[in-house]
């Protein structure tokens, strides 16, 4: 009993292979998207790289950027048949390979759902290279003269200004590390001497942030220096005063920058999928309608078509004995060989 | 002697319909683009409107987006005339507006050539609405209480911080004027009441700039207080220091940026108006080559565009105008060149004479009465 029989006359058959036509060149335009996404994640995580220790994982932009590759080739060579499809000439050079390729469209669906749940999965990978990556960015701040690190500063810098956001988790992160590199520092003066006393690791240490973190927003001019000291401007409270520089840390804005980034990408792959798997339905339908003709050189012959030839439990049934005839196969071909070798 | 004869059969006929209908959706497309092109240029002119004292003209913008609807329409429509044109019954519903719509045509050529030249002209009182806005704006920087101009400190930092520039000229023209609102300065102090006492005006006057100044490409942290004061920090000297703040003034970040604008929107344009240019002749060939096909032959003796001759004559010569297969001839001008324009001077000279003939019968008829 096949899975799900359709009847198909000449109209209907011409109606299907040029649809699904369609819907394979619709698809094409897919694989170009996530391609193009891949190559547009990639050059994001490039671009931010310095922020995440160089050593971020660039899984999943490969993997997206090898699977826009394989959609646009498979589904060209899927329109490309049902193109030749009503001409039993041209279909013929096509028929032996039809069956590979609706198993290897299987594989390419399977390989599809795992890059969207490496895009779900990978957020929490993200989330901890940049916690790393920021705590140590902000270290190299002050570092314009390390070759390696040199452009760190302004990395920082643009970051915070284009994010909107200030140190790692917020802006007191940069009360804690010295971020004025020792050759603007006057060390013969005393306010520095004492400074760098004060703490054990002898930093130059200050309740202050750089011009990045401020805020265009606010209604007075930036107040970067002695953020916590009252009494050094006029009419400044900072408990209250809220507008002054940016309160979001920096971490929190570029995870959810990336993820919302992932997110939207894992549900257009999602979206692929299903497409590619009508594809594959209409092309089963298609080929077992044009196999099922009574009389091949008559097209205005009716014909069935179906999705599976025996029932679903009945197709499952066969691939296992299937499988377990490949398996014993080998069992009785070592069988074989042992009695040679005794001899 | 016919100039330029082409011979067209059905097959021909039918590869020239499919010609044009592709050319038809192709300058759709270039529609598109001037029309999203207007309306890109009009939200960057709003966006900063008010650096330009809310003044700036909006006219170009506004005429490119009209145009690129026009365009979309006139050449969807050509577009749908294409595709009917090979069935004689759908057909015949576009004939009467045809003529009309080649001669609508050409007139929106000609005002597309316009609005490109005007893309290139307009960058002048864009210039000067530009210098006289961001003098106003940097005088308003401190009003953040003031309706109407709060949002001007965020405006003009943010666009210092995108262009990588700073104050109208350079980042002295911040020294100039206060940009410190007096709400924030305390006037009991010493130090403040000096510096509004030290000038005419009694403003707030400091050598320093606004944040959105700094260099995030400076070695060292932003200077932004104290500038021409060397001995205010370790280190420093005023006159070699280079990379601490913006050296660019604003005015030419933003007039080269706007400028730049203008000039890609005009060569698109004018590459837009040579499109549509070229789709001229081709669907006139063809829709006069089809405006007599199931009647008798017409002779039409417009001679506008080369296209329309080859339509009208090889729809003239049709053999047989009941079989569409037939063959026919077409050609840009049925006569020389020469004798063309003397046709076209008579028949010019008989309606004025027709003219005239009229006013003296009319004024007959008042002098009798």
């Amino acid at each position: 009993m096949p899975f799900m029989p359709v009847k198909f006359n000449l109209q209907k058959r011409v109606k299907l292979a040029q649809g699904l036509w369609m819907i394979y060149w619709l698809s094409v335009i897919v694989g170009i998207i996530l391609f193009s996404l891949g190559i547009f994640f990639k050059i994001e995580l490039r671009k931010r790289s310095e922020m995440m220790d160089n050593n971020e994982s660039h899984l999943v932009p490969n993997l997206l950027i090898l699977v826009g590759l394989l959609a646009c080739g498979l589904n060209a060579f899927g329109g490309k048949v049902c193109h030749d499809s009503l001409d039993p000439i041209k279909f013929a050079k096509w028929k032996p390979m039809l069956k590979p390729f609706l198993l290897l469209c299987c594989g390419f669906n399977a390989l599809l759902l795992l890059t969207a749940l490496l895009c779900f999965l990978m957020q929490f990978a993200v989330y901890l290279t940049l916690a790393e990556g920021l705590k140590n960015s902000i270290k190299f701040y002050k570092d314009t003269d390390t070759p390696g690190r040199c452009f760190m500063k302004r990395t920082l810098d643009m970051t915070q200004i284009e994010f909107r956001c200030c140190g790692n988790n917020n802006f007191r992160d940069w009360f804690e590390v010295q971020w004025i590199s020792n050759r603007y520092l006057d060390m013969s003066n005393d306010l520095v001497k004492d400074r760098v006393l004060s703490n054990v690791e002898g930093k130059y240490l200050m309740d202050s942030v750089p011009f990045s973190c401020c805020n265009p927003g606010s209604p007075r001019p930036c107040i970067q220096h002695h953020l916590t000291n009252n009494s050094a401007h006029y009419d400044y409270d900072h408990r209250i005063e809220e507008l002054n520089i940016w309160t979001r840390g920096c971490r929190e804005a570029l995870f959810s920058y990336f993820s919302s980034i992932m997110n939207s990408i894992g549900v257009l792959i999602v979206a692929a999928v299903i497409l590619e798997s009508v594809d594959m339905a209409g092309l089963k339908y298609l080929t077992t309608a044009l196999e099922t003709m009574d009389d091949p050189e008559n097209p205005e012959c009716e014909s069935d078509g179906w999705l599976l030839e025996k029932g679903v439990k009945d197709t499952f049934g066969d691939l296992l004995t299937r499988l377990k005839t490949l398996g014993t196969s080998n069992q009785v071909v070592e069988g074989g060989d042992s009695p040679t070798a005794a001899n | 002697m016919a100039l330029g004869l082409v011979k067209f059969d059905l097959k021909k006929r039918v590869k020239l319909a499919q010609t044009v209908w592709f050319m038809y959706w192709f300058a759709v497309m270039a529609g598109v683009l001037v029309l999203s092109m207007g309306l890109f240029f009009k939200i960057e002119l709003r966006k900063r409107s008010e650096l330009m004292d809310n003044n700036e003209s909006h006219f170009l913008p506004n005429l490119l987006i009209f145009m690129g609807l026009v365009a979309c329409g006139i050449n969807g429509f050509g577009g749908k005339v294409c595709y009917d044109s090979l069935d004689p019954t759908k057909f015949l519903k576009w004939k009467p507006m045809l003529k009309g719509f080649l001669l609508f045509c050409m007139g929106f050529n000609a005002l597309l050539m316009v609005t490109a030249l005007l893309c290139f002209l307009m960058r002048i009182p864009l210039q000067f609405t530009l210098a006289e806005g961001l003098k106003n704006g940097m005088r308003y920087y401190k009003d953040t209480d003031t309706p109407g101009r709060c949002y001007m400190k965020r405006t003009l930092d943010l666009m210092q911080i995108e262009f990588r520039c700073c104050g109208n000229e350079n980042y002295r023209d911040w020294f100039e004027i206060q940009w410190v609102s007096n709400r924030y300065l305390d006037f009991s102090s010493k130090e403040v009441k000096d510096r509004i006492g030290s000038n005419v005006d009694g403003q707030y006057l400091m050598d320093g700039v606004p944040f959105s100044c700094c260099n995030p490409s400076s070695p060292r942290p932003c200077i932004q207080h104290q500038m021409t004061n060397n001995s205010a920090y370790y280190s420093y000297d005023h006159y070699t220091e280079e990379l601490n703040v913006w050296k660019r003034g604003c005015r030419s970040a933003m007039v080269s940026y706007y400028g730049g604008l203008m000039n890609t929107i005009g060569v698109l344009v004018m590459l837009v108006t040579l499109l549509e240019v070229r789709v001229q002749p081709t669907q006139s060939i063809f829709y006069l080559h089809l405006l007599d096909l199931p009647k008798q032959p017409s002779r039409c003796q417009v001679a506008v565009t080369i296209g329309l001759q080859y339509i009208d004559s090889s729809l003239s010569t049709l053999v047989n105008p009941e079989d569409p297969e037939s063959e026919s001839e077409g050609w840009i001008l049925e006569k020389t060149v020469k004798e063309t324009f003397t046709d076209i001077m008579d028949k010019m000279k008989s309606m004025g004479k027709g003219t005239k003939v009229e006013e003296g019968e009319e004024a007959g008829v008042a002098t009798v009465s």
